[in-house]
Formats: C-alpha cells, structure tokens, sequence
C-alpha cells in the first residue's frame, strides 16, 4: 500500500494505526462529554441542594410561625422565643431604596459620561478606576464607612440636613453617624460600579443611526443623551434591578454602619436599623438553640427566594429585549 | 494505476438543504485530481465528505459510500480519527497554531498521537518542511510562532503538519485562494511534486490553476457530478454542454 | 423671536445637564479616592515585621499581627481554589464546545443566577451541609468560597473558549486529532491567557469575602489547626477588628484592609495590563 516515500522509514514504524484497523469505536470523546456534563450539572445540584438545605432548615421555624414569619415584628431569642421578620424585610427594602435613590441617577450620569461626554481615553482610565471600585471588598466598605463616612456625614451632612429639613419627621431625631440613611448610602456607593457600567455598554451599544439622525435634526448633547437612554429604556430598567438585587444581598457594609437595632420602623433616617443579611451575619454564630437557628435560616430563605426572583426577572426582560433588538437589527 | 478512492453514490446535506447529488466517481492514485465547478456547486463539502469532515458540522449529513483503499470510510464501527490520518487537509486560508512555534506547528498532529522521542521528530520536521518546500526558508528560525510567516509561507507550513502524520492522500480546498500569485506558483509547484508520493484532490475556482495542475478534473455543477475525465480531454473536448460553457467562462 | 428664546432654554439645559453628568462622575470618584487614601494612611503605620510575623493578639494584649491571618487564608482561598478551578473550566469548556446542547442552555441560565445569590445565603447554606457535621471548619469557608468562585470561572472559561477560531479546531481536527484531544491541548492552550485572567478574578473575590466566612467559621485567634477546625481570615479579621473597641485591634484592621486591598487591587490591575498586551 504504501510505496517508497521521501519521508524516513522511522515513521512506517510509528503507532500510527494502519488502515486495516479503521473499525474502533469513538469513545475518548464520549467520556469527554460525559465528564464535562456531570461537572456543568453540579451547578444544577448545588442550588437544588441550597434551595433543600434552607428549606429543610428553616422546617422548625416555618412550622412554628407559618407565614406570620413575614409579618411578625417581635425578635426575642432571650425570653419569649418569638421571631418575627417583617421588620428585616423593611429594613432591607428601605435602604435598598435609598441605595437605588441615590445611585441609579449616579449611574445613569457615570454612564452618559463615558458614553457621550467623555473622549475615548479619558473614557478607558474612568471606567478602569470605576471597576477598581467594584473590586473593593465590602469588609473595607465598612472599615472605611465607621471611621471616614460616618464621622463626615454626622458632623458636615446631617446636621445641615436637619437644620434645613428638621421639620419633616425623617430628618429629625438623634444623629450618631451611622443608621439607615448611612447604610444607603454605603450601599449606593457599593451598587454604583455595576450597575453605571452596565448603563455604559448599553449607551455604547446604541446603534450610531439613531444618534445621527437626531443630532442631524439639530440636537443638543443633552437632548441626543435623552434619545439614547429612552432606546435603551429596558436595558436601564434591567440594570436597576440588577442594583437592587446586588443591595438587596449586601451584608457586611451594611452591618458595620446600620447600627444593628431591631425595630419595625425607625424614627428618622439617622436612626439604627437592621437588614435581613445583617441580622443572620450577626446572630447565626450566637443561636443556641433550634427555633433561633431555623429562624434565621428562614431569614436566609426569604432573601435566597427575593434574590432569585428578582434574577430570574431581570434575565427574562433581557431576553425580551434581546429579543426586540435583534428584530429591530434585522429590518 | 489503482483507484485510490471509489465514491458511490454520495449524497450530503446541511440540514434539509442537500448539496451533493449521487456522486459516484474513482480518483487515481499518486495523481493530482482538481474539483472545479461555480460557487456554491458542491466542491468544498465534496471534499470535506472524503475525510469525514462534513459531518462535524451540526446538522450535516451524508449517504453513500466512499470507499478508500477498498474499505468503506462510512462503514459500521469505522473511527473518523484513524481516517483522518491518513488523508490530510490543507485549509483555504491557512491557519498554522498561533501559540506554537513553526517546530511544534510542523509537529502537532504527531505529537497529539502520542509519538515522543525527540530524535524522530527532529527528523519527520526537517523531512516534512522540505517535502513542502519551507525548509530552506525556515531552518534558521524553527523557534518563531507559525503565526510570524507570511501567507504563501503559512500555507506551506500548514502543507508540512498535514505530510508530518504521513497521510496517503492530501485534500486541497483552494489552497492558493488567499495568497499572491508568486506564492501561489510556489505552491503549484510543490503540489506537482507531492502527486509522485501522495493523492491530491483539489478544490479550485482557478480554471488555468486546474489546468498547470491537475492530471484528472471533475466538475461539479449544483451538487452533481456533471463531467470527469483526464485534464487535457477536459479541455481540449469537453463532452458535456454545460462543462464547455464554465471552462468559455459563461458562468461561475 | 420666541424660536430664539427657546433654543437659548435647549442650551442652557444642556449645560446644566453636562455639568451635573460631570458631577456625578467626581462624586462617584470620590469614595474611590477616599477609600484607597485612608487605608493607605492608616494602615501603613501598622505594617512591619510584627505583621508579618505575629498572631492575632488576645483581649488586652499590646501590639500583635496578622500573620497567622495571612497563613489561614492562604490555606482557605487555596482549598476553594482546588474545589472551584476544575469545576468552573470543565463546566465552562462544556458550555462552550457544546453549546447547543439544552443542558449547556439550561446550565447558563442557572450558572448566571448562581452568580447573583448574596455570598451570605451561600454561606449560610454552607453551615447547614457541612458545619452541622463537621462543625466549623476551613472545610466549610472553603466549600462556601468555591460556589461563589464557580460561576465567575465558568463564564469566562466559556466565552474564552469561544473565542478561539474555528479554524484552529478545524486544522487540529484534520490531522486526526480526536474532539477531546483537541479540545484540551488546542483550545485551551489558544484561550489560556483569558482563561487564566477569569481564575485570577475569581481569586481575588474571594480573597475579599468575609460574610460567608463568618458563618463557617467564626473568628479565630490561633494559627492554622487542621482543615476540620476553623482559620484565621483577613477579611473577618477586617470585621471583627474594626467593630472592637480596642485601639491595636483597629489599627490591626487597617493595616490588613491595606494588605487585602494591595492583593485584590494587585490582581484586578495585574489582570488589566495582562489583557492588555495583547492589542
């Protein structure tokens, strides 16, 4: 079969099989497969298994107060063993607020100005310091917001804001630095990075038709900006959600400068106050017995359970948008 | 000479769509074999059908029989990877290993096998570069990425790795299509001189290429077989209709 | 007239907005700027050889260091690794050379919303499977630290993968190299470099976690005791440290904030001049 060739006669004894020997079935590839398939199903398995887990753990809890867990406002692990979430639930979704308050008109204007305003280079270095911001690990956040934040705000921010606003029940009441208000603000600092650089590529992404065209009908830069976010308009409401479940989970930043104080509602902005992440973070290590712990993994449940809602939407308008950007592309 | 391929009845699709129409022919041996046909007649996945490359894409399917050497390479319990040892394929646009240097280019394929001793490689690199006519260019700067040549170089060094494995046949799929035409003789050159030792089928939209080239051509039109015959009968007296039209340039 | 008077409006709204855009651009810059400064200033003065070299000191006791921070997560961030590495590359190669398949869709799908459960669930889920039978160990913050690691790997793995022509796959393919072969030594070694970037960015998030190491394994004075027992960690530490009212104590949380800021923004920096080069 194979006549004389140029190439030495060390190869004809090589373990290159010949051609008598074509009949082998395939099966390093299958077990490839196989091997990369179990592994990629361990995700599957692992949030199964945490779904079970919290689940099977806050079994004691759910048991003993039903879903009056969620609208119970009394935490009392000492004497009467009552615990009640309602006042965590607020407390997370109040600063979350303030954080989306806060941080979103921030993004929005971080990510115009990297977009629109800012020349390419300056661009790069900006949005290269913002993600060193992301990077900061949330420990520093609260080592930085106890020493630096809170003494700044109490002494040169809140007590001008009270001066100004006192007369609304918010504003007023004892300042100590720290408390809700603080704790939005850490936290809008914290979603700032994300959520300004997913504006930006979203602004990026605007096709530079649709800038043109109304640019060509004498535009100002504010108004081009304007047309720009109404066209990525999901896009923006996709990446506020991604903030608010990003704050939603924020744990140690949060605790160090919230003031850790269980009650249904504050008495001002500048009052201590307590989140779902921060009270599991605190307590969990000191729970002595069954119902404390099954509490507050039921704690953990209800954050995992919002968490994972509030993911699954933000995939599904993605994916709508997605949707609705390729048809456009297409015409 | 013997028939180093007998293909029969072949047919492939992508999908629903099919691109091959009942191929049946036999390609020579140690004798180079040009596909020519229009864009979109078939050539490429023609080709690709002889060394089981067709069917990696998803979707793709094929029937027939393509017998190599006597043995049915779509056969029960016959393993893709052994045929591609042992007919090789040089791309369109040459795609050497960027990461590697020529060296470890020129021996991928021999490496991945499992062969090790230092010794034969050094000889089957040195024999494979020569064989593609690179050696003389290269021997200087084994260490330099494969991907620092320039294009008609690449090509050559991408014609060296597939000899390297020492396949019999080597398929061609417009191998000169991306490079300029003082590479492009050079390597016409060497696919002269490879058909002493090996099988060549090349795929080409370049009527003057098949002609310099090719001992044998088929020309395919929208998937089937419409001609095949010695190059110089091809030319000289085409028998069908449509063969004498693409070669007068009506279309293609 | 009036046409005039309005444009005259548009402008200065365009001016007020430009001016407010840059605004917020400092504003947001200014923590940045803040936070890096005061750790540097505050925590410089707390690094010497002592750090270095010194345990944790108790209740009262003058002075002290980290280092048996630094050896206890080294050890934990080591262990995750060693979980988290192999299954992120081989999910991420599974995602993407078989990417059509409907569990590499199904598995994307999860594998993002994975990546956006709060660490301090993951941790809490790692106390019931491991700290309940095991008790509160390295094993546990390790176990916690590599699901958080998991969906970063994979989703880089992946797209570096993707990444790598097909061309490439195709020429290794040609030569008679089976499908996994190919995909091991061609793929990955033409996707390495990115591949390497996504572990080291996993790594340095990790590096920075402190909640779910909280609830695994709890503060730890001592040096390393066995992976069944728990560790000293640097970002606890941080925690722990910094709500103390001990003076050494919260100079010791500055200066391992310093240390664990260098090693995060080290990568982050490292990564960013790595992925550079190759424009």
């Amino acid at each position: 079969m194979k006549n004389s060739r140029k190439i030495s006669p060390f190869l004809s004894r090589l373990s290159i099989k010949p051609v008598s020997h074509l009949k082998w079935k395939i099966r390093g590839d299958d077990i490839f497969k196989l091997v990369g398939a179990l592994f990629a199903s361990s995700i599957l398995l692992l949030i199964g298994l945490m779904i079970y887990e919290l689940t099977k753990g806050s079994r004691l809890s759910i048991q003993t107060f039903g879903f009056g867990f969620l609208l119970g406002t009394k935490w009392d692990p000492a004497i009467s063993r009552v615990f009640g979430a309602l006042p965590l639930i607020l407390g997370t979704v109040v600063t979350s607020a303030i954080a989306l308050l806060i941080g979103v008109p921030l993004s929005l204007g971080i990510g115009l100005a990297l977009s629109e305003y800012m020349p390419k280079k300056f661009g790069f270095a900006i949005s290269f310091l913002v993600e060193l911001l992301a990077a900061i690990p949330s420990v520093i956040y609260g080592l930085w917001g106890i020493f630096v934040l809170i003494p700044f705000l109490s002494d040169h921010v809140y007590l001008h804001l009270q001066k100004l606003f006192g007369f609304i029940p918010i504003f007023s009441g004892p300042i100590y630095g720290g408390g809700v208000l603080t704790g939005g603000i850490v936290l809008a600092i914290m979603i700032v990075p994300t959520v300004s650089s997913v504006m930006r590529d979203l602004f990026l992404a605007v096709p530079k038709s649709q800038r043109e065209a109304i640019i060509a009908l004498g535009a100002t830069k504010w108004e081009t900006a304007k047309t720009v976010i109404s066209y990525a308009r999901s896009g923006v409401i996709c990446a506020v959600i991604l903030g608010l479940g990003r704050a939603f989970g924020e744990t140690m930043a949060v605790t160090m400068v919230i003031g850790n104080k269980f009650q249904v509602w504050p008495s001002s902005l500048f009052d201590a106050w307590y989140t779902m992440s921060a009270i599991i973070a605190n307590e969990l290590l000191e729970a002595t017995y069954d119902l404390y712990v099954s509490a507050l993994m039921n704690v953990a449940l209800v954050l995992l359970f919002v968490t994972l809602v509030i993911n699954i939407l933000s995939r599904l308008i993605v994916w709508r948008t997605l949707k609705l950007v390729r048809g456009i592309a297409k015409e | 000479m013997a028939h180093k391929f007998e293909i029969e009845n072949l047919n492939a699709w992508f999908g629903a769509r099919q691109v091959l129409k009942n191929i049946s022919m036999k390609i020579e041996e140690n004798a180079v074999t040009a596909i020519i046909g229009p864009s979109g007649c078939g050539k490429t996945t023609f080709i690709r059908c002889l060394n089981r490359m067709h069917e990696i894409t998803p979707g793709a399917s094929v029937s027939g029989k393509v017998l190599f050497n006597g043995l049915n390479i779509y056969g029960n319990g016959v393993d893709p990877v052994m045929i591609r040892r042992k007919i090789g394929m040089v791309f369109q646009k040459p795609n050497p290993f960027p990461m590697m240097s020529i060296y470890d280019n020129v021996l991928a394929g021999l490496k991945l096998n499992g062969v090790k001793d230092k010794k034969i490689l050094d000889v089957v690199a040195k024999q494979s570069l020569e064989l593609a006519n690179l050696w003389d260019e290269v021997k200087d700067d084994l260490n330099k990425s494969g991907a620092s040549l320039s294009g008609g170089q690449q090509q050559r060094l991408c014609i060296a790795r597939a000899l390297a494995v020492n396949p019999e046949v080597l398929l061609m799929d417009e191998p000169c299509s991306a490079l300029d035409p003082i590479a492009t003789a050079k390597i016409e050159t060497l696919i002269r001189k490879l058909a002493e030792n090996y099988t060549v089928v090349i795929v080409t939209h370049n009527m003057q290429q098949a002609a310099r080239v090719s001992d044998y051509i088929a020309f395919l039109y929208l998937g089937e077989l419409i001609e095949y015959g010695q190059t110089k009968q091809i030319f000289e007296n085409p028998k069908h209709e449509l063969t004498e039209r693409y070669l007068t340039g009506e279309f293609g | 007239m009036r046409k005039m008077d309005y444009y005259r409006f548009r402008l200065i709204k365009d001016y007020a907005a430009r001016f407010i855009v840059y605004l917020s651009l400092t504003v947001a810059l200014i923590p940045l700027f803040s936070i890096l400064y005061e750790v540097v200033q505050k925590g410089i003065s707390t690094i010497n050889i002592d750090f270095f070299v010194n345990p944790t000191p108790t209740v009262g006791e003058k002075g002290g260091g980290a280092a048996n921070a630094i050896q206890g997560t080294l050890i934990t961030i080591g262990l995750a690794s060693l979980i988290g590495i192999p299954i992120g590359l081989m999910s991420g190669v599974f995602l993407s050379e078989y990417s059509e398949h409907k569990l590499s869709v199904i598995v994307r799908f999860f594998n993002d919303v994975l990546s956006g459960i709060p660490s301090i669930v993951i941790g809490v889920f790692a106390y019931a499977l491991i700290v309940r039978s095991i008790g509160f160990s390295v094993i546990a913050a390790a176990f916690a630290l590599a699901i958080i690691m998991i969906p970063t790997v994979t989703r880089t793995t992946e797209e570096a993968l993707k990444l790598v022509p097909l061309s490439l796959r195709e020429a290794a393919i040609a030569l008679g190299v089976p499908r996994w072969k190919t995909i091991l030594t061609i793929v990955l070694r033409g996707a390495k470099k990115a591949v390497i970037t996504g572990i080291l960015l996993s790594i340095a998030k990790i590096s920075g976690e402190s909640a779910p190491v909280l609830v695994t394994m709890g503060y730890w004075r001592w040096w390393f005791a066995g992976l069944n027992r728990p560790a000293a960690n640097l970002a606890l530490n941080v925690f722990v440290f910094a709500v103390s009212p001990f003076e050494n104590w919260i100079a010791l949380a500055w200066g391992s904030a310093l240390v664990l800021i260098l090693l995060v923004l080290g990568i982050n920096i490292a990564v960013k001049i790595f992925t550079r080069e190759r424009y």
